[in-house]
Formats: C-alpha cells, structure tokens, sequence
C-alpha cells in the first residue's frame, strides 16, 4: 500500500466553479437516483483539476456536503487511490513508469534524468516551482515502453535525451507533442509489420 | 499463423480510423438488429459454441457467464459492467481496443446487454486511460447520434444506456468485485464470493462483468457463427487473441494472432526477436506480471493457450508477454514486481498485505546477495502463506511470480547468496527482521 501524506497548508474554501457544478451534477446523473455516492471518484478528481493538480481537505468536505455521503468516506476514498494528490505537485507532473516492462528497456535512466533537471526527490517541485515527478507504477503501455504520464498525454518510446528535450520545452512554457517519441502511430510493430499488411496506408 | 482476413480488429494499428463511418465500413454495427432478433437463447447458445474464454486473465467461459444471470428481471435491475482497469504489468492491449476500435466494444455491449437483461452498462476505464477515454466517449456519442444507443438501439427495441466510470490508479480495481466496490463509490477493495455478482452485483443487484477484449469480440464471433471462431485454435482454447510482446525484443508490439501460437513464433516473427539472438533469453512471463515465468527450455516449445500455459505451471493470464534477457538480473527484475504488488495491495487481507512488503524486501535483498542460503526456502514458505489465504486472487498474482523465480532460478539466488546464517557471520543488517538473533545470548 502507498502511504498518502496530507499537505499541512491548507486551503480554508473550496468550492466548484459554475462549469465543474454542471459536469458534476450531470456525472451524478449517470447513477441511479440514489446512488449518487458513485460519483465520489469523479468529483474528486475534478476538484482536483479545479485546484492546480491538488485535492485539499476542504475540497473533501465539499464533496462529501454535495453527495450527501459522510466526509470519513471520501477520504477514504481521496487516501485509497493513488491517482489524487494530496498534496501540492507541479503544474507539469511528470509520473514516470518504472514497474519491470519499463525497467526493462530503461526506465530507471528516465527516472535518473527526472533527479537531474527536475529535483533531486521525489514529489518536490522544480526550482522554477513548475514541475516535479513522480515515479509511478504500470500505466499500460508496456508495448512502447519506456514511457511517461505528463498531466494526462503519454509519452512513449522515450530515451533520456528526449525526455532532456521534452522537460527543456516544458521549462520555457511550450507543449511537447505526446505519442511515441521513435514516430510509431500506435503498438505496431516498427518496420516489421507482419500482418494486416493489405490495411497499411489505407 | 492467422489469416488477415480472420482477424477480427482489422483497425489494431489505427490505418483507417476510429469514427462510425470507418467502422460500418470495417463490417461494425451490420445486422446487429437481426442478430438481436435472434434471441438471447440463440446469443448465449452461439457464444457457448464458439467456447469463448474471458480475455481479461481467469479464462472463464464467456457464455456460461451470460447464462448466470436471471431469466427473468425481478425487481432489481441487471447490470452489465466492463472491466477497462487494465493495469496488468505486460499487458496493453485494451487500450488499442479502446482508442482504435471502440465500436467493437459498444456494438458488443449491446449484444451483451439485451442477452443479460441489462438497460445500464458502466464501462469501468483505469483513469490514466483518460485521453482513451475520450476517444471512447465520442465513439458513445456517435452511437448515441445515430440512434444506435438509446430508447431504441440500432433498432433491437431494447433500450440501453452506456456510462464510462474513470478509475484513480488502484491495480486492485481490475478484480471484479473490487471494480464493483469503486463503481459504488467506495474504497477498491475486493467482496467475499459467494454471492457472486452474477446474482448479487452492483447495488446489489444481478451484474455481468466482462473483459473490454472479450466483449468486443462477441459481435464478430455472432456474424460469422460460433463454429468458425471455434475452428481457430484447438478445442477449449479457441478463437484468436491481442498478444502483448514486451520487453528486450528489437520490436515491441500488439498483434492478433491464433490460440495456441508457439511463443517461439510470437517472439521472433513478430516482435523482431530477443535482443541479442534466441540464445540471449533468459526468462518469459508468458501472461502479465502475476504469471509464473518461464526458463528459456519451455519457452522453445509452447504454445500460448490457457490449457498449455497451466501445464507448463504457469497461466495464459491476459496475454502480456514480457521477454527477459541475459543482459538483465532476474532478480532484480522479479523484486520490482513484488514492489508493484506491495505498492497494490488493497490492505484488506493481513497475509497480503504484510506478505507483499516481505517478498519485496526479501527479494531486494537477494538481488544484492544479502541473504542467507536458507532464506530461500523462508521466501518459498511465505508465498505459501499468501497464496489461497485471501479474499481475491491477487494473493496467488502477487506470489506466483516469486514461485515461478524459486523454481526455475533458485541455483542462481543459491550462487548469489552464499553465506550461511547470519548468526554465524555475526554479519550486521539493519533491516533485518530477525537482527536479535544476532546478539550472542539469543543466538
């Protein structure tokens, strides 16, 4: 289990701006009249859009008033899954996968370029105050492994030189294209497509 | 090997797109009315047929799963839940199935709704698949605009409603019952079974749960008759499957292929080969993380199927191929899944959750050779101690894999980790857990 730490600053108000109380009220739509508790996860994660990457306690508090469920509950909730940040990240977090497909093909150098540019630790932010990373476990995309989550794009297929390249963009405020970094389009295999040969370039 | 024209996602790269328009053209949404007409007797009846096996790691029979849930819709309203949390270490592929054929699954959740009984279908997606999830999203738009989703769905006269439900990062979730626990709005954390959720599900009430790949092959395997999707393969093993080839092989990759491929033929025709030549490898895991892995002796010879894999003492799982060579340390490479399974671990069972964090530690000892020749056998022991002692199955997925490292490689953690009891080395380690024994009263 992943320790969560809370953020001792804290936010004394949250609340939802007019836009997220739309998306929240038709999210709670999509359950039955009643069950609006299995939102939780959803709002939360809103919440934690709205509130620069982070979600405050008082944001829970929020939550758990607007779905009529007992406060307890969404932090538990906020505690169990370890997408929800606690506690403050940057504005660009970067979470790198480093579980053993990834490691495999060199996760562990894209960690060791993230402790070079970004900060020496885990979780602490950049000096610039706008990033910082975190290593993170299985995202799914063993096939174009090594890769990154920044925000909500993938990265794929990376080295340490690009990664270098991508976090220089990100310090001087312009968005690295997501996707494979070696140009593959999607989990094919790379110059040596053996089927569905009739399909390409269709 | 697979014809192309057998394969049922012809769209896997993503060469013609994933839109409505591309997917009718593909073959999508045709006769979807007609096969509906059929009834749902017919529908279960051909998906028993075809022996569809879930793709989501247990294997079970996809249609003996449907026939689980009530005739008739009692009081409480049936579900249909898909299992998007695909977290598995290895495995990749429902992703593709989501960005690239999306219409696969939503015709499919149709299908599967009218033959269940189901009005409502929440398609649970791991949260990091956000930008999936969009994709998906507009795919249900599409359908919703076409009227093939709805009051009247592609003209079946059933009426069927599909949500998508974003996880937050908890491998846990991929169990069923877990799933179920986070749809609910609650912490993941697994249901004892029985009731099983067949008859006692979501909000309590009767729910079908089944992989993305699984559902997203029903509407082909409907089209062209049980009998052929049963002709691939051989008999309990049938049909074709998304492998995931990852790790040192010169080209990584996603591929459809047949039931009972040799990994042989999946590793070198397809992903380009071992890093290094054949005499390079070291090590498979044949099915995602949680499977045993194979020596290089096996790996010559079988062939990747659900029946083969369990006799070769491991298990098809979800098809993640993850290919270890001699350039990397075996150890290492298992100590950082029981790392993933240690950070996992929903806390729930105490020989899970404290049992995770000691094979963990153990084997991050063993990759330094800082552990004691006996040691080894306490490993085994504790992996014993976890398997079958908790609610779900991801006390055997955490503890099969250190299994499958003793058994093919326990001559090479002996060669590492020579020295005898500590207690005679008078050796000082901190983190050990039995660090008393050291003080000379007590040894």
């Amino acid at each position: 289990m992943a320790v969560k730490k809370i953020s001792k600053v804290q936010p004394e108000i949250f609340e939802f701006n007019k836009k997220n109380k739309e998306t929240a009220d038709s999210i709670i739509k999509n359950y039955p009249s009643g069950k609006q508790q299995s939102a939780v996860m959803a709002l939360l994660y809103l919440a934690q859009k709205q509130n620069d990457n982070w979600i405050p306690l008082s944001a829970m508090k929020y939550i758990a008033k607007y779905l009529e469920m007992p406060y307890i509950k969404v932090y538990e909730v906020a505690t169990f899954y370890s997408m929800y940040n606690l506690t403050p990240v940057g504005k660009y977090f970067f979470q790198v996968c480093t579980t053993t497909p990834c490691m495999l093909r060199g996760a562990y150098n894209l960690v060791d370029v993230c402790k070079r540019k970004i900060s020496e630790e885990e979780n602490r932010l950049s000096e610039d105050g706008k990033t910082s990373w975190l290593e993170v476990e299985c995202l799914g995309a063993c096939v174009n492994a090594p890769m990154l989550q920044l925000n909500e794009d993938y990265y794929e297929d990376l080295d340490p030189t690009k990664l270098e390249q991508i976090i220089d963009k990100i310090s001087n405020d312009e968005a690295p294209q997501p996707g494979s970094y070696r140009g593959r389009l999607s989990s094919e295999p790379e110059n040596t497509r053996k089927t569905l040969i009739g399909n390409k370039n269709a | 090997m697979l014809e192309d024209k057998d394969r049922i996602f012809q769209n896997l790269y993503n060469d013609f797109g994933a839109d409505l328009t591309s997917a009718k053209q593909r073959g999508d949404w045709k006769d979807t009315k007609e096969i509906c007409g059929k009834g749902r007797e017919w529908i279960i009846n051909e998906i028993k047929a075809s022996e569809l096996r879930g793709r989501g790691g247990a294997g079970f029979p996809t249609g003996l799963k449907w026939s689980f849930a009530p005739k008739e819709v009692g009081s409480r309203p049936h579900y249909l839940v898909i299992n998007a949390d695909e977290s598995e270490p290895g495995t990749c592929k429902d992703r593709d199935i989501l960005r690239f054929e999306p219409h696969k699954l939503i015709e499919g959740c149709l299908i599967a709704s009218y033959a269940v009984n189901a009005h409502k279908c929440y398609i649970y997606i791991r949260g990091e698949y956000f930008n999936e999830g969009q994709k998906l999203q507009t795919a249900i738009d599409e359908a919703y605009k076409d009227g093939l989703l709805g009051k009247n769905s592609a003209g079946t006269n059933w009426e069927l409603d599909i949500y998508i439900h974003y996880g937050a990062g908890a491998y846990i979730c991929g169990e069923e019952t877990a799933l179920l626990e986070s749809i609910e709005g609650k912490k993941g954390q697994p249901r004892l079974k029985p009731p099983f959720p067949a008859l006692i599900g979501l909000y309590g009430c009767p729910t079908i749960i089944n992989n993305v790949e699984t559902i997203s092959v029903v509407p082909t395997i409907l089209r062209r008759g049980g009998k052929w999707f049963s002709s691939l393969g051989r008999p309990k093993n049938t049909g074709s499957k998304i492998y995931c080839i990852s790790g040192n092989v010169n080209n990584p990759c996603n591929v459809e292929e047949e039931m009972g491929i040799p990994l042989k033929e999946l590793i070198e025709k397809h992903a380009g080969g071992v890093i290094g030549g054949w005499d390079n490898l070291k090590a498979v895991i044949p099915g995602g993380s949680s499977m045993p892995l194979l020596p290089k002796e096996t790996c010559e010879t079988i062939k990747m199927d659900f029946d083969a894999c369990v006799e070769n003492k491991t298990g098809l799982g979800t098809a993640g191929i993850v290919v270890i060579n001699k350039d990397q340390d075996i150890i290492k490479c298992m100590a950082r899944i029981a790392r993933f399974y240690k950070h996992e671990s929903c806390g729930q069972c105490t020989p899970c959750r404290e049992g995770s964090g000691w094979m963990w530690r153990m084997l991050e000892r063993m990759a330094k050779g800082e552990a004691t020749r006996d040691e080894v056998d306490m490993l085994l022991d504790v992996t014993k101690q976890i398997e079958g002692h908790t609610i779900c199955a991801f006390g055997e997925g955490s503890s099969w894999p250190v299994q499958g490292l003793i058994r093919n490689f326990k001559d090479e953690i002996i060669e590492r980790n020579k020295f005898d009891p500590i207690v005679k080395k008078q050796k000082d380690i901190p983190y050990l857990v039995d660090q008393h024994l050291l003080e000379k009263e007590n040894a």
